[in-house]
C-alpha cells in the first residue's frame, strides 16, 4: 500500500472493488476510522470483500487546524462534506466536476479539486480552505493582494483562487507564465478579474505576496 | 430646497479616487456568506427532476417510490400528467430531503412517463424551422435605387448562437418560513422587487416576504424573478416546516437559467466613391428559445444610415427562453454591422477607422467616436501596425487589428435610499439595492463619506435587505447612477441638518459651514470650526434619518455613452488557433464614483468579450434536443491566459465628469466579438462569418468554405 492509502486507511482499489482484507485494518491501526466502525467491521464477515459504505463511515480530518469528526457517507465528495455537513462555505460548488475550481483547497499543503474527491479519501489528512489561510481581520498576503488588486467582482470565483494562487506562490515565489498557467488554467472566473489576478500573481516576485 | 450636485473636481476626497472594494476582504478570505452558503438549522436539500426531452407531454407520473424513500420529506409535482413540455430541462418536479445524496435517489426513483413531440432546436437553420414567424419591417429611403448606383457593396451573411449566462453561483435561494412570513436568501439582481413576486404566487402579503442577498455569485441580466425554482423551493419549506436549500444543479443552470439569444443576419451594404455609407439591407433572424427573439439594432450605431430595410424573423426554438444578458441585444447587433462594414472598409480599399469616420455623422455622438478613435489608435499605435489584408503573407501565424465602436444608455434606475446621522457622529446609509459584484457597496459609502467629509471606515452601508428603502434592480447598468443619486440626496438633505443646528455655535449660517477632513467649518475659515463626532453632538437625543429619491432634483446622473475598442489577434492558419494578444478600451463615461472599481467593469467587460467571439456557445444537439455542453468543460469560458494584454482608457475628469454619474456595466461587453473578428479576418484576409471563433469556423473561411453556423 501507498503512504497515501495508509494515511486515509482507503486505498483507491480496496475501496472500489473490495481488495484484501489489509487495507480496512491498515486504516484501523493508524487510528484512522473510528472504534465504532471497526467494531462493525470486525462483525462482518472476514471473507467478503473488504468494503465501506454505502452508509455513513465515520472519520476525522483536520479541517483549518481543527479535528473534525463525522459520519459520511463514502459517496459524499470533500466539498459536499465541507459545505453540508460542516459548514465550512468558502469553498464553491459550480461546476461539480473538476473544471472551474472554485472548490480548490488545500490537501496536506497541496491543492486539489474538492468537488472531486470523496470526504473519505480525506480522512486523515489536513485540509485548508480559504478560511483557514486568513481572516478578514488578518488576511493572508495573497488575500489582502487580492482585495488591493481588486482581483474579485462578485467574488464567487475568489475562494478558489486565493488558495490556487496560495498554493502556486508557496511552489513558485516568482513564477513563469508557464508555471502562472499550470497553477491557476484550473480556475474560472466569470466577471472577468484576470487582469487583477494577473497584477497578484506578477506582483508577487517583488510585491511583498507570498505563498507561505 | 438644497442645490444637489457633485463637489468641484478641487474638493472632491472620495469621488474619482481608488479605494478598495469594501467587502474585498470577506470575500477573498471566504468569509462573505452567499444565498447558496447559508446552513439554518434544520435544513432540508431540494433537488428539481427535469424533462430530458425537449418536447412531450407527460402520460403518467409516479411518486410513490420516492415518497418511500427515507430521509425524503416532501415530493412535489411541479407539472403532472397531460402537461405539455417544451424544452429540455423543464422542470417536472421536485423533493426536499435530508441530504443532497437521498434528494437525488428521490429524483431518481420518480417515474415519469412522457409521449415524446417533434421538437427544433437549431434555429441558424431559419428554412427549416417549423414556427419561424415575421418580426417586422422597416424601409426608410430607397435602398433599392441607392444600391444600383453604389460604387461598392458587400453582401454577407453573419451569425452569432445562443450562449449562456453561466453565473458561478447558481440560481436558488434558501426558503424559511416562521408561522406565515417567509425569509428567502436569494441569490438576485433585484432585492426589492423579489419578495412582491413571491408573495404573488403564494398568495401571502408582500409585507410577508423578507428577501436577503448579502452577496451573490453574478447574475449579469438572468436573476430579476423568483423563478419556478423558488416557488416550489418556498413550497416545499412549507410543506416540509423546514428551511428549504435549493440551488441548480450546473447542467440546470447552463439550460434553463439564462441564455443569450442568437442572432443571424444576410446583409448588404453599400457606400460611394468617397467612402460614404449610401444603403443597408438586413435580412436578420434568430432565437431566444421558445419565445423567439425580436429584432436587434441595426445598422448599429451608423443608425443614421439612409437608404436602409430591415427585415426580421422570429424563430422559436424547443429550448428555454432567454434572459437578458450584458447590454441585451447589443452585442449581437455590433458584430453584424462592425464586422459588415470593416468588409466593406477593405472592399474599398480604406483604413477602417478611416471609413467609419467618414461616416460619424450617420451616429449620435460623433464627436466622442472621433476623440476616441484618436486615443485607441495611438494606444495600438494603429498607424504604425495596421496593414490592408492580405492573403499572400507568408508563415502560419498571422497577425491582424480589429475595431469596434458601441453605445449604451445606463440611466440610473428608481432609488430609495435612507441616511441616518446618530449624535455620536456615526453616519450609515440603507438601501434596498444590492451589490452583484460591481461594487454597490463601496460606492454607496464613497458618496456617504464625501458628502459628510469622513474617511470611508467611518461609514456604513446596509444594503441587500428588502426591509430598507426600496431600489431597482440590477440591470442595463442602471445602479451606480441610481443609487448614487439617491444616496447623494439624502446626505446632502442630512448634512443640511446638522449644520442649521451647528450653524449659531460657530456663529454662522448654514450656508457657510461645509463638513470635510472629518471637521465642519466656516467655509474659508478652517479655525472657526468643530469636528464631526461634536457637531453632531449638537442633534440631541434622536438621530436625524432622511430619505432620498432618485429621480429628483439637481443634474447628478445623464445616459448615453460611446466606446471605442481595438483587438489584435495572432492566427494560426494551419491550426485555425485565434489567440487575443491584445484589447485596447476606450470608454465614455461621465463622473467616476471609484476609478478602480470602473476600470474592474471594464476589464471583466472585455475578459467576458473574449469568451464569446472565442469560446461561447450553446451547442444543441437537433437528434435528442439536448445542450451537448451543459456543463463547463464543453462550453468554455475564457481562463487567465486566453484574454491577452487588457488596456484600458476612461473618458473621465473635467469635460466629461460634468455629465454627472452613468453606467458603466454593459458598454465594454458589447463589442470585443466585433473587434476580434475584424481583427481575426485582418490577419487571414477572410471573413469567418460566425461567432465563436473556433478552428473548425476559421479553418472552414480560410476554405472558402461558408461551414455551418
Amino acid at each position: 500500500m501507498t503512504d497515501d492509502a495508509k494515511r486515509s486507511g482507503l486505498s483507491r482499489r480496496s475501496f472500489l472493488r473490495g481488495g484484501a482484507a489489509g487495507a480496512l485494518s491498515g486504516g484501523l491501526a493508524a487510528g484512522l476510522l473510528t472504534e465504532e466502525a471497526a467494531g462493525a467491521a470486525a462483525a462482518a464477515d472476514t471473507d467478503a470483500p473488504e468494503t465501506v459504505g454505502p452508509g455513513p463511515v465515520e472519520i476525522e480530518l483536520e479541517v483549518n487546524g481543527v479535528t473534525r469528526r463525522l459520519a459520511v457517507e463514502p459517496r459524499v465528495t470533500l466539498l459536499d462534506g465541507l459545505r453540508d455537513r460542516l459548514d465550512v462555505t468558502g469553498p464553491k460548488r459550480v461546476c461539480d466536476r473538476g473544471t472551474c475550481g472554485a472548490c480548490t483547497v488545500l490537501e496536506d499543503g497541496r491543492p486539489i479539486y474538492a468537488c472531486s474527491r470523496l470526504m473519505i479519501e480525506s480522512a486523515g489528512r489536513s485540509v485548508t480552505t480559504v478560511e483557514g489561510l486568513g481572516s478578514p481581520d488578518a488576511m493572508h498576503d495573497v488575500q489582502r493582494a487580492f482585495v488591493e488588486n481588486d482581483a474579485q467582482q462578485c467574488g464567487y470565483c475568489t475562494p478558489g483562487f486565493v488558495v490556487a494562487t496560495a498554493a502556486l506562490l508557496a511552489r513558485h515565489p516568482a513564477p513563469s507564465e508557464q508555471e502562472i498557467e499550470a497553477g491557476l488554467g484550473g480556475n474560472l472566473c466569470r466577471c472577468g478579474t484576470y487582469k487583477g489576478i494577473r497584477a497578484v500573481v506578477e506582483g508577487a516576485g517583488g510585491g511583498g505576496v507570498s505563498g507561505g | 430646497m438644497a442645490d444637489y450636485s457633485w463637489p468641484e473636481a478641487e474638493r472632491r476626497a472620495q469621488i474619482g479616487a481608488r479605494p478598495a472594494r469594501l467587502d474585498g476582504p470577506v470575500k477573498s478570505t471566504g468569509f462573505a456568506k452567499y444565498p447558496s452558503d447559508q446552513n439554518p438549522q434544520g435544513l432540508l436539500a431540494a433537488k428539481i427532476l427535469t424533462c430530458p426531452h425537449a418536447h412531450a407531454r407527460i402520460v403518467g407520473i409516479d411518486t410513490s417510490a420516492a415518497e418511500a424513500m427515507p430521509g425524503v420529506r416532501v415530493v412535489h409535482v411541479i407539472q403532472g400528467e397531460g402537461a405539455e413540455i417544451q424544452w429540455a430541462g423543464d422542470e417536472v418536479a421536485a423533493v426536499a430531503a435530508a441530504t443532497e445524496e437521498v434528494a437525488r435517489d428521490a429524483l431518481r426513483a420518480i417515474r415519469v412517463d412522457y409521449e415524446v413531440l417533434p421538437h427544433f432546436v437549431t434555429e441558424a437553420d431559419r428554412d427549416g424551422a417549423p414556427d419561424a414567424r415575421p418580426a417586422g419591417e422597416r424601409t426608410e429611403g430607397d435602398p433599392d435605387a441607392a444600391f444600383a448606383t453604389a460604387h461598392r457593396t458587400v453582401e454577407r451573411t453573419l451569425g452569432m448562437p445562443q450562449m449562456a449566462h453561466m453565473c458561478l453561483e447558481p440560481h436558488g435561494q434558501v426558503c424559511s418560513w416562521d408561522g406565515d412570513e417567509l425569509e428567502v436568501h436569494a441569490s438576485t439582481q433585484a432585492v426589492s422587487t423579489l419578495g412582491g413576486q413571491f408573495a404573488t404566487e403564494l398568495g401571502v402579503p408582500a409585507s410577508q416576504v423578507r428577501i436577503r442577498t448579502e452577496y451573490m455569485g453574478g447574475g449579469f441580466g438572468s436573476k430579476f424573478s423568483p423563478d419556478r425554482w423558488g416557488i416550489v423551493g418556498a413550497e416545499l419549506a412549507r410543506k416540509a416546516g423546514a428551511p428549504v436549500k435549493l440551488f441548480l444543479e450546473r447542467d440546470q443552470e447552463v439550460t434553463v437559467a439564462g441564455s443569450r439569444p442568437s442572432a443571424f443576419a444576410r446583409i448588404r451594404a453599400s457606400a460611394d466613391e468617397q467612402g460614404r455609407l449610401v444603403a443597408w439591407d438586413s435580412d436578420s433572424w434568430g432565437s431566444g428559445g421558445l419565445p423567439g427573439t425580436g429584432q436587434t439594432p441595426l445598422p448599429y450605431v451608423f443608425s443614421r444610415l439612409p437608404n436602409r430595410r430591415t427585415r426580421h424573423t422570429s424563430v422559436p426554438t424547443n429550448l428555454a427562453g432567454s434572459r437578458a444578458w450584458r447590454a441585451p441585444n447589443h452585442p449581437q447587433a455590433c458584430f453584424l454591422t462592425m464586422s459588415v462594414l470593416d468588409d466593406l472598409a477593405d472592399e474599398l480599399g480604406l483604413d477602417p477607422i478611416d471609413f467609419l469616420e467618414r461616416n460619424l455623422d450617420l451616429t449620435g455622438r460623433a464627436d466622442t467616436y472621433r476623440e476616441q478613435f484618436a486615443i485607441a489608435a495611438e494606444m495600438a499605435s494603429w498607424k504604425e501596425r495596421w496593414q490592408p489584408r492580405d492573403r499572400t503573407r507568408e508563415g502560419a501565424v498571422h497577425r491582424g487589428l480589429g475595431v469596434s465602436v458601441h453605445t449604451w444608455g445606463g440611466r440610473g434606475h428608481s432609488s430609495n435610499c435612507d441616511v441616518t446621522v446618530h449624535p455620536d457622529g456615526a453616519v450609515e446609509a440603507r438601501i434596498g439595492s444590492q451589490d452583484i459584484g460591481t461594487g454597490t457597496r463601496t460606492i454607496v459609502a464613497q458618496v456617504l463619506a464625501e458628502t459628510f467629509g469622513l474617511e470611508l471606515h467611518q461609514v456604513r452601508v446596509s444594503l441587500g435587505d428588502n426591509v430598507y428603502p426600496q431600489s431597482g434592480p440590477s440591470g442595463g447598468s442602471s445602479t451606480v447612477g441610481g443609487v448614487t443619486a439617491s444616496t447623494r440626496r439624502a446626505a446632502q438633505d442630512a448634512l443640511r441638518e446638522v449644520l442649521v443646528l451647528v450653524a449659531p455655535r460657530l456663529e454662522a449660517e448654514p450656508e457657510q459651514l461645509v463638513a470635510g477632513g472629518g471637521r465642519v467649518f466656516v467655509e474659508g475659515d478652517s479655525s472657526r470650526g468643530m469636528s464631526w463626532r461634536e457637531a453632531a453632538a449638537q442633534i440631541g437625543g434622536a438621530p436625524i434619518s432622511v430619505q432620498g429619491r432618485n429621480p429628483g432634483p439637481g443634474r447628478l446622473i445623464s445616459s448615453g455613452v460611446g466606446g471605442v475598442q481595438i483587438a489584435e489577434v495572432e492566427v494560426d492558419i494551419e491550426t485555425g488557433v485565434v489567440q487575443v494578444e491584445r484589447m485596447i478600451a476606450v470608454q465614455d463615461c461621465g463622473l467616476i464614483i471609484n476609478r478602480r472599481l470602473a476600470e474592474s467593469q471594464v476589464y471583466g467587460g472585455l475578459i467576458m468579450g473574449v469568451g464569446y467571439a472565442l469560446y461561447e456557445e450553446w451547442i444543441p444537439d437537433p437528434v435528442s434536443g439536448r445542450l451537448l455542453n451543459a456543463d463547463m468543460e464543453f462550453y468554455k469560458l475564457a481562463g487567465l491566459v486566453d484574454v491577452g494584454s487588457l488596456e484600458v482608457h476612461m473618458m473621465t475628469g473635467p469635460g466629461y465628469d460634468e455629465r454627472g454619474v452613468i453606467g458603466l456595466g454593459e458598454p465594454p461587453v458589447i463589442s470585443p466579438g466585433a473587434a476580434i473578428s475584424n481583427a481575426v479576418a485582418n490577419a487571414i484576409g477572410v471573413r469567418v462569418p460566425y461567432l465563436p471563433l473556433t478552428p473548425d469556423r476559421v479553418l472552414d473561411a480560410l476554405a472558402g468554405r461558408g461551414g455551418p453556423a
